[in-house]
This record gives structure tokens, C-alpha cells and sequence, in this order.
């Protein structure tokens, strides 16, 4: 055999990739910041673990726990395992699992102590030794916000911001600001440090199949391209709701309310996935491009018109599955004449030559009456009804709705007639769910993360201006409600959908999807 | 899982499809929720005497299980058709959706295989792909079928001589798209390899392999050539025989034509496939992968001599993984395994 032959194309492409559904992931030391806070435990081990158990860790992966508890690296260890144990979506093997955590170490301290980050470069350093080369470095800022800015400037008093021959990453956690204010500083703190390619803004729903799955239908597929405009849509509605309460979060919850926690990110970034312009190429800029042209395109409201286009409101005490539950007021940790918005519902305009005139609604909530995030694109009524019929509920516009939790999939509404002699309508639907189509489970949003963030692809992360534009957009409501302390907040009973006040968000004739 | 069941004796395609859409009605009417599953038809074509094992072996493919499942059990001097029809189902909870699968037993006669196509086209669902296999052979059903499938399932490790098993793929291509069970067991090393001869610093070492040695289980020839042929063709290696061929199986074989050398040795091993791979480049380096528990145990040597040993994680499919992987690869398409394939062929003897 010849050994003297050419490569495909670029002597720096990998001939070997061609044809793999798993991509190269280099070897890489992921330093976990916050490893004993709940995100750590109940995502973000379980994904390693589910990473590694496929196989699709690179072949060098040291982890690293930074914290303030007080843990031997064995009793670390032991946590690990426990949280793998309990939400890990697969069971676990024992020899995958005493793999991934053999060589886990843990750097105890507090965030501000400069011993944590030279032992740091300590680990680190002895990592490269032990494989002979120097790993890619992620840090991942699992904590509280207010330690973004400075776990990242002591990496970078440390050397840590970069590396010689690796790759370095830093990866934030929501919330990436308070406000636009707070958004711009610390975007301006992190590229003090690091450069913007260095850093990988996480909003998890992005890692969500369907949410990707956006992209598909909508640029895989000409069916649906003529209708997506003004011409044919005549509202949509993005609702994420949950029927849980605040859990034990009263603390961060208290400073967020619903508008930060979920609208900000989540739900606008679901918005600029429905209703950008196709990119011309799937790379991560050139999406993240058209996502902040029409971003850019909603023009926040002046805080004189908050009071028209948004409502907030906290759950009362109500019945939720069968048991009944206590208010937001009345929940551990909260102020009893607390302000905090449990649910905020919006109506938005996207002002550019598509989108004129529909109104999109969000709507978002705590304590409803099921747990539901969907997008629901309402088509218009037909012009002219030449088949209705007595004995049929009638045509009703066709609907396309994508559902990303619980049960993932698309379904598009039509009329059908009802079998018989007479012409009689009713909407039937066709759906398309993942688990059925695909014979693939969908991989948890933070594996795929995760994977990405390692690989340095930020197509699924937030850009600093798509994050500052993010803000721009809501930061006008956060301001009218701040300065807003007279009026009394709308209760809403849990369990139910809601406050009967968003009703006066929708125009007339439209109605909120029932959960 | 629940089960609404027809059976049959002495009855026609057409009557198992009117059951099987009667099954589904009803049992749509009784709850809504209940969908049927529409993504492929698997047609299995076994011995009588061995459907239970090949129905055992569907089972445990899990989750990636076919939506109409047509398993043609073939026994010598049938003259009718007996079939059982089960419509599968979970009751959803609350509001979510379940998914019903259907499955059909046929029991059929030696003389009914060349035109098995008109027994399983009736039964089947239009407008989504069908996957044909065949695990104990019986080719004159496989070209009965071809008209019909648009997936060929097979597995090349099934048959000793792996140049029988290639040119059996190579044959059955020109009909169908092939999912070889043999090319799957090698993507773990395949997608192990890639990552390895991704870092800048190995992927200028790709063009200097000097020495390639699989080490596989004794009945997994095929997928230790395809493995070869694999990286021979995405480095459009020269190809030669190779030599110490039994006439069966390549003991040891090498294979050199003054640049790379490719050997095969057999390995004990209980779990079907590849068992370990080196590589070796012409500046000394060299880096070994083998199985182990918990994931590949690696050995790298540096061209200055250095050696590190470390483990990569992951956890074997085991050969219900297999299947189910190659039904769920039934609906993608991989343009490297065909020029894998006829390197694999160009590596066996003439």
C-alpha cells in the first residue's frame, strides 16, 4: 500500500470525519464553577455522565469542581455519583461512571479567594502533563450572576483567559444581566478578559430539539415559506408555562420575576427563531445575524405604553393537580407584600416589511395549570365561507404548532370534512412527534451544549449584541413596573390559566390557546 | 404493553391488512390518544424453527423498533398462510400521545418465497421506507422482495468468508440502500479514530501510517476489513491482498506493498466485533485503542518515545444495540461505507 497520498481537499481537513453523526471533541478539562448549586447536580453531571456513557466525551476529560462547600475530592466524588444516580436519563455503568469521576477534583473556596484560581493552574497544568499535551480549557460559571465578572477576571489575573496551544472557553449561565445596563457591563467586564469567540452565552431551550427544529421546518421545507408573512398569519402566540411554583428559589426569584426569568431569553429567542430571515449559511454568525436584524426590529415599547402591551400578575392560592398549594406571598422566603410577577404576558410587533401588523403574544407563568411551552402560528380565517354547514363546530383558522415540552413535535391543524351526507367541517390535526418519527430519544439540551461548547461551535449560545438587544427590548417594561408601586399586582388563582387581565392584551376575536 | 390480537390459518394478505386496519380503528376509537407509529416497515424473513429467537432479538433492539413489523417465518412444505396480527400500545397518561406498532406473523412455505412479494406488499404501510432482513439467509425471498425495500438490513459478519459477505453487499446495493450490522460495530472505532487524528498536531501524521493492526473476535472478520478498507479509502490507500488466507478466514493476515501494512489478528473475546486497533506512524509514534471495561483502554508512543496510558470512556451497545442502531440507520444514509466496502473487497483475496 502507498502511504504517499493525497488528502481531500485541505491538508488541515480530517479525511475521517466524512459520514460521522458524532464530530471530534479535542481533549478537554472542564472546570465547573458552582458544582455543588443544583444546576450542577441536576443537569449538568447527569450530561457528562450521558456524554461519556455514549462515548462522546473527547479521549482526554478531566473535570474539576470549583465551590464553596467543604469537600474532600472523594466526598466530592460521592455527590457526583448521587446526582448521576438520581438524574442521569439512563441508568448508569458503574465502569463509565468510576471512569468519568476517578481523577474529578475539588477546589473549595470562595469566589474572590485568589488560592482557588492558583490551584487552578495547578490541576490544570498537571492534567497536561498526565496526557502529554495541553487540554482545551472550559470554564462553566454555574453560580449567581453577581460572580461572573469576577470569577472571570481572576482567571484572566491568572493567565487562565488563554492558552498557547489549546483552546480556551468560558461558558456563562443565564441570567446574563439584570437589565440592559447591567447586560452591557458585564459583557464589556468578560471582553476586558476574553474575546467574544471565547465566549458561549447559554440559553438551554436552544439545545432543545424542536426549538433547532424551527430551522427545519421552516428552511427544509417550501411549504411553508409563501404563508409565513402578514399576508397569511394573523397572530402567534410563544406560551411557556409551568405548573410548579418557585421551589425553594425565592431568593433569586424574588430579584427576577417572569419577565427575566423566561421572556428576556427563552421566549424572545423562540421569537427571532419564527420570524428571522433565512440565513445564507448555517454558521454561527450568519444565524445569530438574522436573529438580531429582527430583533432589532421590535421597537420597545415607550414606558407609557408598558401599561397597554404587558400585564404581570402572581398566583393565589389554588389547586394544582389535585393538591392545593400556597400563593407566591405566601411561599418561603418571599416578602409578604412582594411586587414579584409570577406571569407576564406581552403582545409584540416585529416592525420590517414581513411581519407589519401581527401581533405576537407571550405569554409565561408560574402555577397554571400544566406545564406547556409551544409556539402557535394562527393562520388567518379563509376569505369567503362557502361550506359551512349546521351540525359543525365550523372552519376555524388553520394553526401550526410547534411544542417544545413536555412532548416535543409539530402538529398543523386543518378542516376536514365530517363523514356523512351533509358538508359539515371540524379542525383535524396531523402531528408529527420526535419519539415516533425518528426512533431517536432526543439527547437532553445540556448534553448538546455542552458537547457544543467544547467543540467551540456557538451556533446554539447568545452573541453580546443579540444579548444586549434581548434586553433592549424588555428593559422599557422592567422600568414602567419598577417605577410602577401603586397599583395592586393581579392575582390568579393556581392552577388556572392565569389573570383574566391578559385577555386585554388580544385583539378582537383572538383568544388564548387553552393549555 | 397491551395487545389486541387477529389470527388466522389459511389466509390471505388482504384479510391481515383489513385486520390489521381494523385492529387500529378500534382500538383508536377506544382511546384518541392512541396513534399508529409511521416511520418504517421491517420485513424478516426467518426459519420457523428460530422466529421466537429473532423475535426475542427485535425486543430487545428497544426503542428503535420498526412500525409494522412483517416477520415471514419460512418452513419447508407449507402450502397456506397462517398469520397473527397484534396491534402494540402503552396507555398514554394524562394528555400526552402513545404510539401504537403492529406486528405480523406469517408462517409460509418454501414455495411461496419467489413471489413474497405479493404476500408482504399488501401488508405493508405505503408511503414510508421499508427495511428487508433476512438473518438466515434465503436469498430467493431477498430478490422476491427487492421491488419492495428500499433498506437492506444484513449483516456481513454472518458468513464465514467475508468475500462471499462483500460481494453478497455488493450485489444486494444495486437494489436497496445497505445497513451492514458489520460497518456499524466499526463506527465506535471509526468515530474514536477521527477524533484522535483531529488535533493539529496527529492529523499531519494521518498521511504517515506505516502499520494499521486490527485485532477482532474470530466470527467479526468482516467489520475488521471494513474497518481497514474504511480508512484505506478516506486515504486512498493503494491496495494489495491480503496474505496467510485459509481459504475462510484471514489468520493473521498481512497485507504490504511497501507502504502500509495491514494486519488482522483474532482476538478472544465474548462480545461480537472489533476487540482493539494500532496504529503506527512512519516517525515511531503509534497509538493503540482496546477494549476494555468502561470504554477503549488507549496506549500512545510519541516519535520521541513516550508513552501515556489513559481510558476513554464509554459503554458497550451490546448486539441488541446493534439492531436497533442499524433500524434507526435504516433512515439515514452514509456515503462512506460503500467505498469502505470495496476497499474491504480489494483487501480479500481475488
Amino acid at each position: 500500500m502507498s502511504a504517499t497520498s493525497p488528502l481531500s481537499a485541505a491538508d488541515t481537513e480530517n479525511p475521517l470525519v466524512e459520514g460521522l453523526e458524532r464530530l471530534p471533541v479535542h481533549p478537554t478539562a472542564l472546570v465547573i464553577f458552582g458544582a455543588t448549586g443544583d444546576l450542577a447536580h441536576r443537569k449538568l453531571l447527569p450530561a457528562l455522565y450521558n456524554l461519556a456513557h455514549e462515548g462522546q466525551l473527547p479521549e482526554r476529560f478531566e473535570v474539576i469542581g470549583v465551590g464553596r462547600r467543604t469537600h474532600e475530592d472523594e466526598e466530592f466524588r460521592d455527590t457526583l455519583v448521587d446526582s448521576i444516580e438520581r438524574f442521569s436519563r439512563r441508568r448508569p455503568d458503574s465502569n463509565v461512571m468510576e471512569g468519568l469521576l476517578n481523577e474529578a477534583r475539588y477546589v473549595q473556596g470562595s469566589f474572590d479567594d485568589d488560592q482557588i484560581y492558583s490551584e487552578l493552574v495547578r490541576a490544570l497544568d498537571e492534567f497536561d502533563q498526565s496526557a502529554g499535551r495541553p487540554l482545551d480549557r472550559v470554564f462553566y460559571l454555574s453560580t449567581a450572576p453577581e460572580f461572573f465578572p469576577l470569577i472571570a477576571g481572576k482567571l484572566g489575573a491568572v493567565g487562565l483567559n488563554h492558552a498557547d496551544r489549546s483552546s480556551v472557553r468560558i461558558v456563562i449561565e443565564k441570567p446574563f444581566g439584570y437589565d440592559l445596563a447591567s447586560a452591557r457591563t458585564l459583557n464589556a467586564q468578560l471582553l476586558e478578559v476574553f474575546e467574544e469567540h471565547q465566549i458561549f452565552r447559554i440559553d438551554h431551550y436552544l439545545g432543545k430539539e424542536t426549538v433547532q427544529n424551527l430551522m427545519a421546518m421552516r428552511f427544509a421545507n417550501a411549504l411553508f415559506e409563501p404563508v409565513w408573512n402578514r399576508n397569511y398569519i394573523d397572530h402567534v402566540q410563544i406560551t411557556a408555562a409551568e405548573d410548579i411554583g418557585i421551589g425553594g428559589r425565592a431568593g433569586y426569584y424574588e430579584h427576577a420575576g417572569a419577565l427575566r426569568d423566561l421572556v428576556q431569553n427563552h421566549m424572545l429567542q423562540l421569537l427571532a427563531r419564527l420570524t428571522m430571515e433565512p440565513p445564507t449559511a448555517f454558521d454561527a454568525d450568519r444565524l445569530r445575524d438574522e436573529k438580531l436584524k429582527v430583533l432589532e426590529a421590535i421597537v420597545p415599547p415607550s414606558v407609557d405604553e408598558v401599561e397597554s402591551m404587558a400585564v404581570r400578575a402572581q398566583y393565589a392560592p389554588g389547586v394544582v393537580g389535585g393538591v392545593e398549594v400556597p400563593g407566591y406571598r405566601e411561599e418561603e422566603g418571599v416578602a409578604r407584600y412582594s411586587r414579584t410577577e409570577t406571569y407576564a404576558a406581552l403582545r409584540l410587533h416585529v416592525s420590517n416589511w414581513r411581519w407589519a401588523g401581527v401581533p405576537f403574544y407571550l405569554r409565561t407563568g408560574k402555577r397554571l395549570s400544566r406545564k406547556l411551552t409551544e409556539i402557535a402560528v394562527i393562520l388567518k380565517q379563509i376569505p369567503h365561507v362557502a361550506l359551512q354547514s349546521s351540525g359543525s363546530v365550523g372552519i376555524q383558522a388553520n394553526q401550526l404548532v410547534f411544542t417544545v415540552q413536555p412532548d416535543e413535535g409539530v402538529s398543523v391543524s386543518i378542516g376536514a370534512k365530517i363523514p356523512g351526507t351533509r358538508m359539515r367541517i371540524r379542525p383535524v390535526n396531523m402531528e408529527f412527534r420526535y419519539g415516533t418519527s425518528f426512533l431517536s430519544e432526543s439527547p437532553e439540551a445540556y448534553e448538546r451544549l455542552i458537547l457544543d461548547a467544547m467543540r467551540g461551535d456557538a451556533t446554539l449560545f447568545t452573541r453580546n449584541d443579540e444579548i444586549e438587544a434581548l434586553w433592549g427590548i424588555i428593559d422599557p417594561i422592567l422600568e414602567a413596573w419598577a417605577h410602577d408601586k401603586s397599583s395592586t399586582i393581579p392575582q390568579y388563582e393556581s392552577g388556572t390559566l392565569g389573570p383574566r387581565e391578559a385577555n386585554a392584551l388580544l385583539e378582537p376575536g383572538q383568544m388564548w390557546r387553552r393549555l | 404493553m397491551s395487545e389486541d390480537i387477529w389470527a388466522a390459518q389459511d389466509t390471505h394478505p388482504d384479510a391481515i391488512e383489513a385486520a390489521l386496519r381494523e385492529l387500529l380503528r378500534e382500538r383508536h376509537a377506544a382511546n384518541e390518544a392512541l396513534a399508529p407509529a409511521r416511520v418504517l416497515n421491517l420485513i424478516v424473513v426467518v426459519d420457523r424453527e428460530w422466529k421466537g429467537e429473532i423475535a426475542n432479538r427485535l425486543e430487545r433492539a428497544g426503542r428503535y423498533h420498526a412500525s409494522r413489523t412483517v416477520l415471514c417465518a419460512v418452513e419447508e412444505g407449507r402450502k397456506t398462510l397462517d398469520a397473527v396480527a397484534t396491534v402494540s400500545y402503552d396507555e398514554p397518561k394524562g394528555s400526552a400521545l402513545g404510539v401504537m406498532h403492529e406486528s405480523v406473523e406469517i408462517d409460509l412455505g418454501t414455495e411461496h418465497l419467489h413471489a413474497l412479494q405479493t404476500i408482504c406488499d399488501p401488508v405493508l404501510v405505503s408511503e414510508i421506507p421499508t427495511v428487508v432482513w433476512s438473518p438466515h439467509g434465503h436469498p430467493e425471498a431477498v430478490d422476491a422482495l427487492c421491488p419492495l425495500m428500499d433498506v437492506m438490513l444484513l449483516d456481513s459478519d454472518d458468513i464465514d468468508d467475508a468475500v462471499e459477505a462483500f460481494a453478497r453487499a455488493e450485489r444486494l446495493r444495486k437494489h436497496a440502500y445497505i445497513v451492514d450490522l458489520a460497518w456499524l460495530r466499526t463506527t465506535p472505532w471509526r468515530e474514536r479514530l477521527a477524533a484522535t487524528f483531529d488535533l493539529p498536531e496527529r492529523l499531519a501524521t494521518l498521511r504517515e501510517i506505516e502499520e494499521l493492526e486490527i485485532r477482532h473476535r474470530e466470527t467479526s472478520l468482516a467489520s475488521a476489513l471494513l474497518l481497514a478498507g474504511w480508512l484505506s479509502s478516506r486515504m486512498h490507500w493503494d491496495h494489495s491482498h491480503l496474505r496467510l488466507w485459509d481459504g475462510r478466514v484471514a489468520r493473521n493476515g498481512h497485507a504490504t506493498n511497501g507502504g502500509v501494512v495491514v494486519s488482522l489478528y483474532i482476538a478472544e473475546q465474548e462480545a461480537p466485533g472489533l476487540a482493539g486497533v494500532t496504529v503506527a506512524c512512519a516517525d515511531g509514534s503509534s497509538l493503540s485503542l482496546q477494549r476494555g471495561q468502561g470504554g477503549l483502554d488507549a496506549e500512545e508512543r510519541t516519535a520521541e518515545g513516550d508513552t501515556h496510558a489513559w481510558k476513554i470512556l464509554g459503554a458497550s451497545r451490546g448486539e441488541g444495540g446493534i439492531l436497533g442502531e442499524g433500524i434507526r440507520q435504516a433512515l439515514l444514509r452514509d456515503s462512506t461505507y460503500l467505498p469502505a466496502l470495496q476497499a474491504a473487497r480489494e483487501l480479500c483475496p481475488a
